[in-house]
């Protein structure tokens, strides 16, 4: 038993360090962990039990709650506007992921090449990033706008309608600026994935004579497996917080043609002071999101963020 | 090491040559391009227009008399204050997140207790789940604690959302870190905190910077907390500002578009002065 410090190099002997009484081999004191754990327990942890707890209350935002059994939960799923809400978010989650994961893979391959002018493209193409949800929404509704907006700038009539103030029609606008405010950030996900993808494995493809799709398909889609599930996962659970580009465009109309989860939440909360039902939605919302991020983890076979921490 | 990369390289340029040159990539890349920047030229010239031709010109005509007219009258209208609003609530909120996700994530990468791990999984829940959907009880809890239609009141739940994602580009980053030098700093006696300040603050000033940047984009965007957690035009925020310029100046839509391109000018020099440091470390840490 002597010999213990002489067997644990990695140990050294305790009386030189001046350590806070934690052993190195088990790292830093856990308690460097507790300003961080503090602000997210009480402002993410807390409220996300809370919401539940509020989901089964009466509650106007102002007095204080009062039990109501699964009364909410009842209003929730009868209310036509509420089933419509979770219908729109279901098409709008589908759309905008099938718009923006083909082009962002896209984009983020042809960005990862290497000539000059595709270097000046990405630094182009990041530009949307720059502005916030509430001046996207700005300032497309004045590109939109019926009488001065882009219908009035060439002589197309298919240019010529009132694209946010038609219900069959808005829905697939607000889809493409989405899908453009976000397209930017994926694709560099993507560009960076590509560009840690081995030449040699491009060289083995080539040499097997295999043509752009081919390669595309065989050696780039499989390699970026992770970045797609990264990507993937934070579009799906990011729809279902779509909250301000709506907010500001359209606020959920025409009538309720845009009024998606995220959408009906707020109204339902903050301007019908109902937190009750509003609450009851936001659980929905969480367990939604919940579940999507762990099927794809579990069907991608990437729970690497923890095998990650294993290896470390 | 390095040499292999560099030979790499080298193949990789020589097959990317040895093609014919991607025809249809190349057309739908300047296809997006165009969609991405006429909306942006639109906002620029719009902003430039004086306010009598904004209903006249054509929209996508560059303004034959360009004035700053616009700009004028938005800084008349207390965007100055809006502006140095959200800069403290950013500033705020970033220099919190950095110091304590940075902890977080020394010890997460560092220690293998059960504490750490589980702060670890916890964290990353955070990620998974639209956490937005809290707001309800986190409007409740800060009126509760009297916060209510305060700056603090957008700084403590924006540190509390900005903690999942800086962890998680922290921890990728710091597990770079090679073992030996934390263990040449154990023999030589170091304290876990000396480690800290002498070892991981300064290798980790990459990240720092670009968890840094990504945060400020997501607090000096953000729209949800202040248009729930603040009511008075002295602590309102850019975004909510632009939100209610839109009603204010509804018949003048060049000072609109001018706010817009106002509100996105610090965003455009952190770009344009940290372009690279931005986006290598940003794809870095979503993507390892």
């Amino acid at each position: 038993m002597a010999t213990t410090s002489t067997s644990a190099p990695a140990r050294p002997p305790k009386p030189l360090t001046s350590g806070r009484g934690t052993r190195a081999a088990d790292g830093p004191s856990v308690w460097m962990l507790a300003p961080a754990f503090a602000f997210f327990g009480l402002f993410a942890i807390v409220p996300l039990l809370g919401v539940a707890l509020l989901s089964l209350t009466h509650w106007d935002g102002l007095g204080s709650p009062s039990f109501a059994g699964l009364e909410n939960w009842t209003t929730v799923f009868t209310n036509p506007v509420t089933l419509n809400a979770m219908w729109l978010t279901l098409a709008m989650t589908v759309l905008t992921y099938v718009v923006q994961a083909p082009v962002s893979i896209l984009l983020g391959v042809f960005m990862a090449g290497r000539e000059k002018y595709r270097a000046v493209f990405s630094v182009l193409y990041f530009l949307p990033l720059l502005f916030s949800a509430a001046a996207i929404g700005i300032a497309f509704k004045a590109l939109l706008d019926p009488n001065f907006g882009l219908s009035n700038a060439f002589d197309a009539p298919w240019l010529n309608r009132d694209w946010l103030g038609d219900p069959q029609l808005v829905f697939y606008v607000l889809v493409f600026v989405i899908s453009w405010s976000f397209v930017p950030f994926h694709s560099l996900l993507y560009q960076a994935g590509v560009k840690q993808i081995p030449a040699s494995m491009y060289e083995a493809a080539m040499l097997d004579g295999a043509g752009r799709a081919r390669t595309f398909f065989s050696v780039t889609l499989p390699q970026i497996k992770y970045t797609v599930v990264t990507s993937s996962t934070l579009m799906i659970v990011g729809s279902l917080t779509y909250f301000d580009l709506v907010f500001v465009m359209t606020a959920g109309g025409p009538g309720n043609a845009t009024r998606i989860l995220p959408l009906d939440m707020y109204l339902t909360g903050f301007r019908s002071y109902q937190m009750g039902p509003a609450s009851a939605i936001a659980v929905i919302l969480v367990v939604v999101g919940l579940i999507v991020s762990l099927l794809l983890n579990r069907f991608s076979g990437a729970d690497k963020m923890e095998s990650q921490m294993e290896g470390a | 090491m390095m040499s292999t990369a560099t030979a790499d390289r080298r193949t990789t340029a020589r097959i990317s040559s040895s093609r014919s040159p991607n025809v249809l990539g190349g057309l739908a890349g300047t296809f997006w391009l165009l969609v991405t920047l006429v909306p942006i030229y639109y906002v620029v010239v719009t902003s430039l227009r004086p306010r009598e031709d904004y209903y006249s010109s054509n929209p996508l005509s560059l303004p034959l008399e360009p004035t700053l007219g616009a700009y004028r009258r938005v800084l008349e209208n207390d965007f100055i204050l809006y502006f140095v609003n959200s800069a403290v609530v950013a500033i705020a909120t970033v220099g919190v997140v950095l110091v304590v996700s940075l902890l977080a994530s020394y010890v997460i990468v560092r220690n293998r207790g059960a504490v750490s791990k589980f702060a670890h999984r916890l964290f990353l829940l955070g990620i998974a789940i639209p956490i937005q959907a809290t707001i309800i009880p986190v409007y409740y809890l800060i009126v509760q604690l009297g916060l209510y239609d305060s700056l603090l009141a957008l700084i403590l739940p924006g540190v509390a959302f900005a903690i999942p994602i800086s962890v998680l580009i922290f921890t990728n980053f710091l597990r770079d870190i090679p073992n030996e030098l934390y263990e040449a700093m154990t023999l030589d006696g170091a304290s876990h905190w000396q480690m800290f300040k002498v070892l991981v603050l300064p290798l980790s000033k990459p990240a720092i910077v670009t968890v840094g940047i990504y945060d400020a984009l997501q607090v000096w965007n953000g729209f949800l907390f202040p248009l729930v957690l603040t009511q008075s035009s002295e602590v309102r925020t850019l975004p909510l500002s632009l939100w209610s310029y839109q009603g204010e100046f509804s018949v003048d839509v060049p000072a609109v578009l001018a706010a817009v391109v106002l509100s996105c000018v610090p965003l455009l020099a952190a770009y344009i002065l940290g372009r690279r440091q931005l986006i290598s470390g940003l794809t870095a840490g979503f993507s390892k």
